[in-house]
């Protein structure tokens, strides 16, 4: 395996019970890359996470973490990656500092580095004012910030974050994401998970899973670009009433409401100038229609519903 | 927007918490059928200023009307006309799809002889007719979401109060969701919705942020973006992103990463690409694509709180 390859998986699968949760994942991510891993709850993106942390094993396939197997070299994959559950995993009776330095323990970081790592951690975090504050006080932004300097706190090479920002308002995700490039910046590799496409759209890379499969993995302008079907946004004086209308008609394969436009996916161009008649005769006045590069939603909920 | 009238129209309404002031004057005004999104960060004063609307919390200061009925001394009326959903989604986990409904229809008081039909239009809206007997721990995110919605409107409330109703539930359930939202609205009941996700903000028909306790900015989406952004977005497409980064941040301009795209925030757009385009190709970088964006939403409301 090169030195250029963080994480790599072949045929890998967990099953539990009945259910197939992770299929037969075949994926290879770069070093330095932000790759996102998105699609709807139970898709198992949590699965293959826990897989590749080595914190579960497969029922089969293999895969290599920083190089290392992870059905057989779990112990020392745990020294290369750093793991942020969606409960940031933090300790809310201790304080910030108290947290920081139980990780440092958990990780074992030597003595003499410790203050130096946990000082630069926590000014990377902005928490530096709250270091005396009890976990449990802080907001959910502080506490996803919290989660991810104890995470790093053995300066990980790879970094794991399990749908990061459920709950965290605009003003704190914006901070978190500046944090995550400043990591990709210095070379560090992110695995992150998340429901949200816009978030998705951040990353350089992203996967796209669905009922334990997973179904694409590209950059996100190329699979915006690649989108095989024409998608048109259509401006009308009633957004809304026209997407009902649309929904219903030959040729449509979807559409959805982007504040006064319509974006509608169609199964050919064909389709396109009739359906557009078809609304003006309901009574819909259509202002403009023009082709344009979906949006990753538009890709994914026509991928998912195929 | 098929309604005509006002839903919710409160003045100057102030909650002091000893010597904080947890909303400090708002005011607003949401027609009948609108879809009305509420924004800002966690502890700007949303959900103190939704508890004052739906009766819960009585204001310092200030007075108002929602549904007709007067915030201060009609709580008891206001509680009957609105419906309330909350991120928790407030069901019985241990309870069944079925029982849960039935709970709420005691609750809301819906009239016996409409039970029966009440319970099987939630069930179908839900898309639970199949798992009525299922214990509601077991269902998925988006179902739940969606048995939360239907016995917050069991007793068809005209006015619907929804507190980050999406958080944590996935892209496809979402989507579906705010269809169903946007029905309500077009046959007339009017949606207060609170949400952290911008993207969601667009679906609204108008918008209110509120920050500190102050409504910051009000107005539709469009208005919004082409007001408030005196400031250009150029997306630029490279072939070495962090490189191109660190180029441009050396010579002082505004740039942070959007996967592997750069944004950078100018102030004109003339001035500007000739200069990005000499600080790249001076680093040996190519160019594919530089053009300029329409701010998002998030764009807006992260620079509005910012100069706040």
């Amino acid at each position: 395996m090169s030195g250029a390859v963080a994480i790599r998986t072949s045929g890998l699968s967990k099953v539990f019970g009945g259910t197939v949760a992770v299929r037969d994942l075949d994926m290879e991510i770069a070093r330095g890359e932000l790759f996102g891993l998105v699609g709807p709850d139970g898709a198992g993106k949590t699965t293959v996470m826990r897989l590749l942390a080595a914190i579960m094993t497969p029922t089969s396939g293999e895969a290599w973490v920083a190089g290392l197997s992870i059905t057989k070299e779990g112990e020392r994959i745990k020294e290369k990656i750093g793991y942020m559950s969606q409960r940031f995993g933090l300790y809310e009776d201790l304080t910030v500092i108290e947290n920081l330095r139980f990780y440092a323990d958990l990780y074992e970081v030597p003595e003499k580095e410790r203050s130096a790592r946990t000082e630069r951690l926590l000014g990377f975090s902005n928490l530096t004012p709250f270091k005396s504050r009890l976990a449990g006080q802080l907001s959910g932004g502080m506490k996803q910030k919290l989660g991810l300097a104890c995470a790093l706190i053995h300066t990980p090479e790879i970094l794991f974050l399990d749908e990061p920002t459920n709950g965290v308002d605009p003003v704190s995700r914006r901070d978190f994401w500046k944090i995550l490039y400043d990591l990709l910046k210095e070379g560090v590799t992110i695995f992150i998970s998340t429901a949200y496409l816009d978030e998705a759209e951040r990353c350089t890379q992203i996967g796209f899973m669905h009922k334990g499969a997973l179904l694409m993995k590209d950059e996100p302008l190329r699979i915006k670009k690649s989108f095989g079907l024409p998608v048109i946004e259509i401006w009308t004086d009633d957004a809304r009433q026209a997407g009902e209308l649309v929904r219903n008609m030959a040729g449509v394969k979807g559409a959805s409401i982007y504040g006064d436009r319509l974006h509608v996916t169609f199964s050919s161009m064909e389709s396109v100038d009739a359906v557009v008649a078809r609304l003006g005769a309901s009574g819909v006045r259509v202002r403009d229609h023009r082709g344009i590069v979906p949006s990753l939603e538009d890709v994914f909920i026509t991928m998912a519903e195929a | 927007m098929s309604g005509v009238g006002v839903a919710v129209e409160v003045r100057d309404l102030v909650r002091a918490f000893g010597d904080f002031r947890a909303v400090d004057g708002v005011s607003l005004k949401v027609e009948r059928g609108e879809v009305f999104g509420f924004l800002g960060p966690n502890g700007a004063g949303k959900s103190t200023t939704i508890k004052m609307l739906c009766g819960l919390l009585l204001p310092t200061e200030g007075s108002g009307r929602v549904g007709g009925y007067d915030i201060r001394n009609e709580s008891e009326e206001i509680k009957k006309t609105i419906g309330y959903m909350s991120q928790k989604f407030s069901l019985y986990d241990d309870l069944t799809v079925e029982e849960n409904i039935r709970f709420f229809s005691g609750i809301y008081g819906v009239p016996k002889a409409k039970r029966r039909q009440r319970m099987d239009w939630a069930l179908k809206m839900a898309g639970l007719l199949e798992s009525r007997s299922a214990v509601t721990r077991t269902l998925p995110g988006g179902y739940k979401q969606r048995l939360a919605l239907g016995c917050a409107i069991l007793h068809e409330p005209p006015i619907l109060f929804l507190d980050e109703p999406t958080s944590g539930v996935d892209p496809l359930s979402r989507r579906s969701f705010w269809d169903l939202i946007h029905h309500m609205s077009m046959a007339g009941t009017t949606v207060f919705v609170t949400t952290h996700y911008m993207d969601e903000a667009d679906y609204c028909d108008r918008l209110a942020l509120i920050y500190r306790g102050r409504i910051i900015a009000e107005g539709t989406p469009r208005e919004l973006r082409q007001e408030h952004m005196d400031r250009t977005v150029l997306e630029i497409e490279t072939d070495r992103f962090v490189e191109a980064l660190e180029a441009l941040n050396s010579k002082g301009v505004e740039a942070a990463l959007f996967g592997r795209l750069l944004h950078a925030t100018v102030d004109s757009e003339e001035k500007a690409v000739p200069e990005i385009g000499s600080i790249l190709s001076e680093a040996g970088i190519e160019i594919k694509r530089m053009e300029k964006i329409m701010p998002s939403l998030e764009d807006v409301f992260v620079t509005l709180i910012e100069e706040a």
